[in-house]
């Protein structure tokens, strides 16, 4: 392509330059392509999926909807973000452990959009909890395994474990 | 859960859910899949598809493409160097279309770019000239032979009869029904991705692809490259999802002649527009059914005809026909039976494969007939299942005897055992997104009504129809450590943490690497059918079994024992003869062993022109029940909850049967209530997530469970395979919940509102 | 560079009347579905989403007024304050894709877009929003029920930019209701709002079921009479026969994700019900 969109990007705690970039690529487009973070999926394009999910100044968003030029200067955390490489949240290591995790496609935008539910309500509810996951498509799991897992750290961490 | 996790001696042995070996990568996004695969210098591929139904090509112009910058490549029909057709079962799909186009998406050209935004300038740049022919959609006229062939093998792509038993009986009651499914899609959520490296001077491709069967992927590939398979090497890249619709090839041509005209690595990834266009779907079906009985509710006789839509090409059909009219009876005794069933060609999307492989398709049907003889005859569908249920030395309309364990009525009384929800019809209080309607607050409590329906099932197991669908897989034991190889697709199911369960169980090892995924050893044959665990499974049983003949060998020579007197406790080798007992690193010190296996099922034989002959391997049975509210004015409905009871023979991994199980009836709500793939005059409305729905966390219900348990003989490890059952019966059941709410005789899945609450 | 993030309302309208074919952005979430699919090239790109001026809202308490800014996004439109001021937009909003969309998704967009399946919009035609428009040439406000002129098609001009909505704050009951195929994260097939002003009047508006939202003045006309505010209550044969106005106001179509049929139902079954929740008694 030739063209040369140039600008920052605030990514995990550090600042990333894109260059040569086409104006319309998407911030998924630019974690993945350009960035190297290849954690986000895309699985629909449309903000139907939730594959994508990242947190944009604390706010959980699909990254296939932002404009990746636009979000300079905002705070991106991606998955790769969201806990020290080599040392799972406990969201990841629950996933894990209780059967969330089958093809694992959703599975980065499921852990984003837990971390941001138990953020913002420590302690759900079923319906919260489905309510809050509702964006996310899993394919695999029919969701049980992935409510028990959400369901697991609430107490987990209510237990002060 | 109602079934409690057993406790093993030892953690991650056969009857555990350890952690599977990608699980954390997963959750931390460093798992690589298909599509996240790339290399240096590596282009984007694109495909050109058609706009038509049905179309002759006059004239492909690619010179406009030419004059973008950044375009590298151009393919088209001309330049397929070998066979320019494949295809699983017949070689009837065209690479890229030359002279017409069958169906709207059929691939005309492919391109090769530096950036996907680069590639899709080049495909609209490219000139096709069209004469739009009348599409063939509908399948009755493929069958009345009313319209022209619009392919050369014809427009029936497999015509297949019953009969069996005799054939004038008239039951007491008789009831009759027609049911209609529509196009269901797969809709894994990793979408069609690969990447292909050529060799230097094009003497051969390495290609990384989300695939469910590798050898059969690499067989087609080779051919239509004009390759020696041997030339063309294949490795599983990370696969999220494929649910049948992988079985089929789609990019995997295209990336590698493009990577094989440029000499650069060449990544392809769908869209998912394009992944619906790209892939074989669930067939849309039409059955009639007659069943008879007598007057007490006993099964005589049914009469069939049964009509499935394959779309422009072959793809699986015969064998989804063949599935189809071979479950017509459902897990009923029947001797007597008249089926007629089609499988044929229009200008519809191409189908084939999908969890349930035509056995959805005839389980709609035989349930809905089920339920009207429950009614005609006084009894109820609990009473009426009971009765008719299948046993162990059954026979088959084709005549086939049941070998299997077959718990027909176990499962069923389980179900029935299983507490109903106790969520108050209409949803609790506060709680108006778990009605009907949900988030768009449509209903209050008060126009609700609840509704119970059932549905039991047989599903096969393994291919059918003299095909020897082996595996293979090999073990190494080193120092303590296994090492398994083998070809089998993980596409999300887990086989990568059962292969690690067999062999610490048969090994007494704590340590199981898995080597790549890919064609340097023998097949595994597809991941579907419900049949790794089976095949697969059984594979790497055996390779593990001689390793430790092997191991027992070794230390009988070192100890002098007699090695049919060893065996493997928790980690160490034991002398039940005698007081040796060392651990099983301390047995293989100094010796390496290696073995490889191939695991066979028993052979089956095609039907004859009757339908009759022992087509299938073995077969799995499972109920469900579903629990409904619905808001009859709207025709909203909510699934309150799904029980199930599933004839698993052993839970390998009991946690992985459960998210088998549960996910299953996630797929079965979905084409129950909302999933279908909208096709108008062979055109797609509905090519995208925001209109092809798919259950979200709160459409899904809680599912309850009990695995039935009877170790099959039959199968290496006593465990049947669990895949397909779950999606098979549960769509019956929920649609039956809704007529029971609602009196309305749904014949139609998906359901609509309209169907529900409409004239 | 070709994205430009303004800071300030004067900046981002000044950017536009300096390059009006650029593309307008706020939350992103319908203009990259057309990004993404190819269907729009951007060569230049206003990023309005973030400034301050949009992201406000104010209460004129005198005048029973919520002025909201373009910029506010549906997920800040389910909870309070506007949850107790305009609840049928608040319930609206909660109906407007996957909590993801509604992080990102403004009222502003929603408006601009103007897809007669818009979840926000059924309640802005019943409430009688002012939509607020700003050029670098002026301003001007228009009624909502006329800035929507088709299916996304606006009476915005080259230059100007939706700066915020007005709404009144009602005391009376008002509700949402949209039908869609699944119980969360879907495109309306069907939608509804009634809003009881303060002067006791019921409004009705339609979403999905015509090019643009419909207001029901027959059936409004109809519950005038047809109501007894005091004791909140309606009989059920004029709920039904409010409902019957109600689709018969309707204009629906067929297409992939509904029959007209069918949306006409739906709307007659809507209505009466919000009605009913409405004026309970009787």
């Amino acid at each position: 392509m030739g063209e040369n969109e140039i600008y920052e990007l605030h990514v995990n705690g550090s600042l990333r330059e894109v260059r040569d970039a086409w104006i319309g690529e998407s911030l998924l487009y630019v974690l993945r392509e350009r960035l190297g973070l290849l954690g986000s999926k895309g699985a629909c394009e449309q903000g139907e999926c939730g594959s994508c999910s990242v947190l944009v100044d604390d706010e959980l968003v699909c990254s296939c909807l932002v404009l990746a030029a636009s979000a300079v200067g905002q705070a991106i955390v991606t998955i790769e973000g969201i806990a020290p490489a080599g040392s799972p949240s406990d969201v990841q290591q629950a996933f894990a452990e209780y059967g969330a995790v089958q093809c694992g496609f959703c599975t980065p935008g499921l852990i984003m959009a837990t971390h941001a539910l138990l953020e913002r309500t420590p302690q759900p509810t079923d319906t919260e909890i489905r309510e809050a996951l509702s964006g996310n498509i899993c394919r695999c799991t029919g969701y049980g395994r992935i409510i028990d897992a959400v369901q697991q750290v609430a107490v987990s961490r209510a237990d002060g474990r | 859960m109602s079934t409690a996790t057993r406790e093993s001696v030892l953690s991650g042995r056969l009857g555990d859910s350890p952690i599977r070996p990608d699980g954390i990568a997963k959750a931390q996004g460093s798992f690589a899949f298909s599509g996240d695969l790339s290399a240096d210098g590596a282009l984007w591929g694109a495909t050109l598809r058609s706009p038509h139904a049905s179309a002759r090509i006059v004239r492909i112009d690619v010179s406009p493409a030419w004059q973008i910058d950044g375009v590298t490549a151009i393919v088209t029909a001309d330049d397929v160097p070998g066979k320019p057709t494949y295809g699983l079962i017949s070689s009837d799909q065209p690479v890229f279309a030359a002279d017409v186009v069958r169906y709207t998406g059929e691939p005309i050209a492919a391109v090769a770019a530096d950036h996907p935004e680069t590639c899709r300038r080049a495909l609209e740049a490219i000139v096709v000239e069209y004469e739009v022919l009348a599409p063939l959609t509908e399948p009755e006229r493929a069958i009345d032979g009313s319209h022209p062939p619009i392919h050369p093998d014809g427009n029936v792509i497999r015509h297949q009869r019953i009969i069996a038993g005799d054939q004038s009986l008239v039951g007491d009651v008789v009831v009759e029904g027609t049911y209609e499914l529509g196009m269901q899609d797969q809709a894994f959520l990793g979408l069609e991705a690969a990447l292909a490296l050529p060799d230097p001077g094009g003497a051969g491709i390495e290609l990384f692809v989300a695939t469910q069967w590798l050898h059969e992927d690499r067989k087609q590939i080779a051919a239509c490259l004009d390759l020696a398979p041997d030339k063309v090497r294949l490795t599983l890249g990370g696969v999220g999802g494929s649910f049948g619709a992988r079985e089929d090839i789609s990019l995997q041509v295209h990336a590698c002649l493009l990577a094989l005209r440029t000499g650069r690595p060449v990544r392809m990834a769908y869209s998912r527009e394009e992944s619906f266009l790209g892939h074989v779907h669930r067939h849309p079906a039409k059955v009639w059914m007659r069943h008879h009985a007598t007057a007490g509710g006993v099964l005589q006789r049914i009469e069939v005809r049964l009509v499935l839509d394959g779309g422009a090409y072959a793809s699986t059909s015969s064998a989804v026909l063949l599935n189809a009219v071979t479950h017509t009876q459902g897990p009923y005794k029947c001797a007597n039976a008249t089926v007629d069933g089609y499988a044929v060609r229009t200008n519809n999307l191409p189908c084939g494969a999908m969890r349930g492989f035509g056995v959805v398709q005839a389980c709609f049907a035989h349930e809905g007939q089920i339920d009207k003889l429950a009614v005609a005859c006084g009894l109820d569908p609990v009473e009426i299942r009971l009765l008719n249920a299948m046993e162990t030395g059954d026979s088959l309309i084709t005549g086939q005897v049941i070998e299997n364990v077959a718990p027909v009525a176990e499962c069923i009384r389980a179900v029935a055992s299983l507490p109903l929800p106790d969520v108050p019809v209409g949803g609790r209080d506060g709680e108006p997104m778990q009605r009907p309607g949900g988030a768009g607050l449509t209903a209050d409590p008060s126009h609700i009504r609840r509704g119970i329906g059932w549905g039991v099932a047989i599903k096969n197991l393994m291919y059918s129809e003299g095909f020897d669908d082996y595996s293979t897989a090999r073990c190494r034991l080193v120092d303590g450590v296994a090492s398994l190889k083998f070809a089998t697709c993980e596409v999300g199911q887990g086989f990568v943490v059962l292969a690690q369960q067999i062999a610490r169980s048969v090994l007494g090892v704590d340590d199981v690497v898995l080597e790549p995924i890919d064609t340097s050893i023998g097949s595994a044959g597809s991941t579907s059918a419900t049949r790794q665990t089976w095949m697969s499974g059984g594979a790497v049983d055996g390779a593990c079994r001689l390793v430790r003949e092997r191991l027992f060998e070794h230390v009988g020579a070192r100890y002098d024992i007699d090695p049919v007197s060893l065996a493997i406790d928790g980690r160490d080798v034991v002398d039940t003869t005698g007081t040796l007992r060392i651990s099983v690193t301390e047995a293989c010190a100094g010796a390496e062993f290696e073995e490889t296996f191939e695991h066979h099922h028993r052979p089956t034989e095609d039907l004859d022109e009757n339908g009759q002959g022992n087509c299938h391997t073995a077969f799995a049975f499972v109920a469900h029940r579903a629990v409904v509210d619905v808001d009859p004015e709207l025709g909203l409905v909510k699934v309150v909850q799904v029980a199930t009871a599933q004839d698993v023979g052993r839970a390998l991994n009991p946690l992985s049967v459960m998210g088998q199980i549960e996910g299953g009836i996630a797929q079965g709500l979905g084409l129950a209530v909302m999933e279908e793939i909208i096709v108008t005059d062979g055109l797609v409305r509905n090519a995208s997530f925001t209109d092809y729905l798919l259950p979200t966390m709160l459409d899904m219900p809680h599912v309850v469970v009990t695995l039935i348990e009877h170790p099959d003989p039959m199968a290496p490890l006593g465990a049947k395979g669990v895949g397909e059952p779950p999606t098979i019966s549960s769509t019956p059941a929920i649609v039956a919940a809704i007529r029971d709410a609602t009196g309305r005789d749904l014949s139609r899945v998906p359901v609509r509102p309209s169907d529900i609450c409409l004239p | 560079m070709s994205t430009f993030i303004p800071t300030s309302l004067n900046e981002a309208v000044a950017a536009l009347a300096d390059a009006p074919s650029s593309l307008v952005l706020a939350g992103g979430t319908d203009v990259m579905v057309e990004v993404n699919g190819g269907h729009r090239r951007p060569q230049a790109v206003i990023a309005i989403g973030r400034i301050p001026e949009l992201r406000t809202w104010s209460h004129d308490p005198r005048e029973s007024v919520i002025r909201i800014g373009a910029g506010v996004t549906y997920a800040e439109l389910e909870v309070d304050p506007f949850l107790q001021w305009v609840p049928a937009l608040s319930q609206a909003a909660r109906t407007v894709g996957s909590p993801q969309i509604r992080n990102a998704a403004t009222l502003g967009g929603n408006v601009a877009t103007s897809s007669p399946a818009g979840d926000g919009l059924p309640v802005l035609a019943a409430l009688d929003a002012i939509i607020h428009l700003v050029s670098a040439t002026g301003s001007r406000s228009m009624p909502f029920n006329d800035f929507m002129t088709g299916p996304k098609r606006t009476a915005l001009l080259p230059g100007e930019v939706i700066e915020a909505v007005s709404v009144p704050v009602f005391t009376g009951w008002q509700g949402y209701a949209k039908v869609g195929v699944r119980n969360a994260m879907v495109i309306s097939n069907a939608g509804a709002c009634l809003v009881v002003d303060d002067a006791g009047g019921v409004r009705l508006a339609l979403g999905s079921v015509g090019p643009t939202i419909i207001r029901c003045h027959d059936a409004e006309s109809f519950a005038a009479d047809a109501v007894d505010s005091q004791a909140r209550a309606v009989t059920d044969s004029d709920a039904t026969e409010f409902g019957r106005l109600a689709a018969a106001a309707a204009r629906p179509i067929d297409d992939h994700r509904s029959t007209a049929a069918y949306r006409r139902h739906a709307v007659a079954v809507l209505s009466r019900r919000l009605l009913r929740r409405a004026f309970p008694n009787g």
